[in-house]
């Protein structure tokens, strides 16, 4: 898993390339952790346009981040699903709870200046 | 396709939970299955061999997962096997939702529960848990060309 990370202000992008599954799932989970820790990140938005696979491991740690952060008044925003991994996420329950965006414009765009 | 029969043994590290998925994807290519029912399998694979991993060996790399497959003219059979601690409440463990740790979702039964035609688990505490997933094949109509 290969991931790309862009930081704006409070706000992390992380565009994930690869398999989101107990393996890779650790590495995700500290990516964005450390972020929300040491930089004081408040909204993280992932693009999961390159990701290939994902299982409950990988939906876990997503709901994870959404947990971590909503006491701190944060928000965790998706983009870019593919839509093989959207159908796992929708048997999950996870967009009944996280934001879905068509791509991170989008993603950007909502909550700015609200 | 003829009846086949292949058997992978690993030690229970995470890394190997791709290589079990890559065996699931290339046996479903073979039987000319839709990517849909390839991916489907994949995940199945991955949340029973991840259980093993983290469940049955807590973590433990220095053991032995077995993932045994099985092709018939109208099946395919997944066995994942592990020598772990076992469930003590299989039912409870199947529960939706149902987790031993808050960062996971408790989703791993439900996905291989959606994703295959027959889920069965047998399990003994201290001896060890044994997934058995089937899938039923349609019978593919003599091409004509």
């Amino acid at each position: 898993m290969n991931l790309e990370k862009k930081i704006e202000r409070l706000t992390l992008l992380l565009r994930i390339d690869g398999e989101l599954d107990m393996h890779t799932a650790h590495t995700l989970r500290q990516a964005i952790d450390n972020e929300i820790e040491k930089r004081g990140i408040r909204t993280v938005i992932l693009n999961l346009q390159d990701v290939q696979f994902v299982d409950s491991s990988g939906l876990g740690v997503i709901l994870g981040r959404y947990k971590k952060l909503l006491p701190l008044g944060g928000k965790l925003k998706i983009t870019n699903v593919p839509p093989h991994i959207y159908k796992i996420m929708e048997l999950s329950g996870l967009p009944k709870i996280i934001s879905f965006y068509q791509d991170e414009a989008h993603a950007y765009e909502e909550g700015r200046g609200a | 396709m003829k009846s086949n029969q292949i058997t992978l043994t690993f030690s229970s590290i995470a890394e190997n939970v791709s290589i079990a998925r890559l065996l699931i994807a290339s046996i479903g290519g073979q039987l000319d299955l839709s990517l849909n029912d390839i991916e489907e399998l994949k995940v199945a694979v991955s949340e029973a061999v991840s259980n093993a991993i983290i469940h049955g060996y807590k973590s433990n790399p220095n053991n032995i997962v077995y993932l045994n497959l099985e092709i018939t003219k109208d099946s395919l059979v997944i066995v994942v096997r592990d020598e772990g601690c076992g469930i003590s409440d299989v039912e409870q463990a199947m529960q939706p939702a149902f987790s031993t740790d808050p960062e996971r979702m408790g989703l791993g039964f439900v996905f291989m529960q959606s994703f295959m035609d027959e889920l069965q688990v047998d399990s003994k505490l201290e001896v060890g848990t044994t997934v058995t997933m089937k899938k039923h094949l349609k019978q593919t109509p003599i091409s004509s060309h």
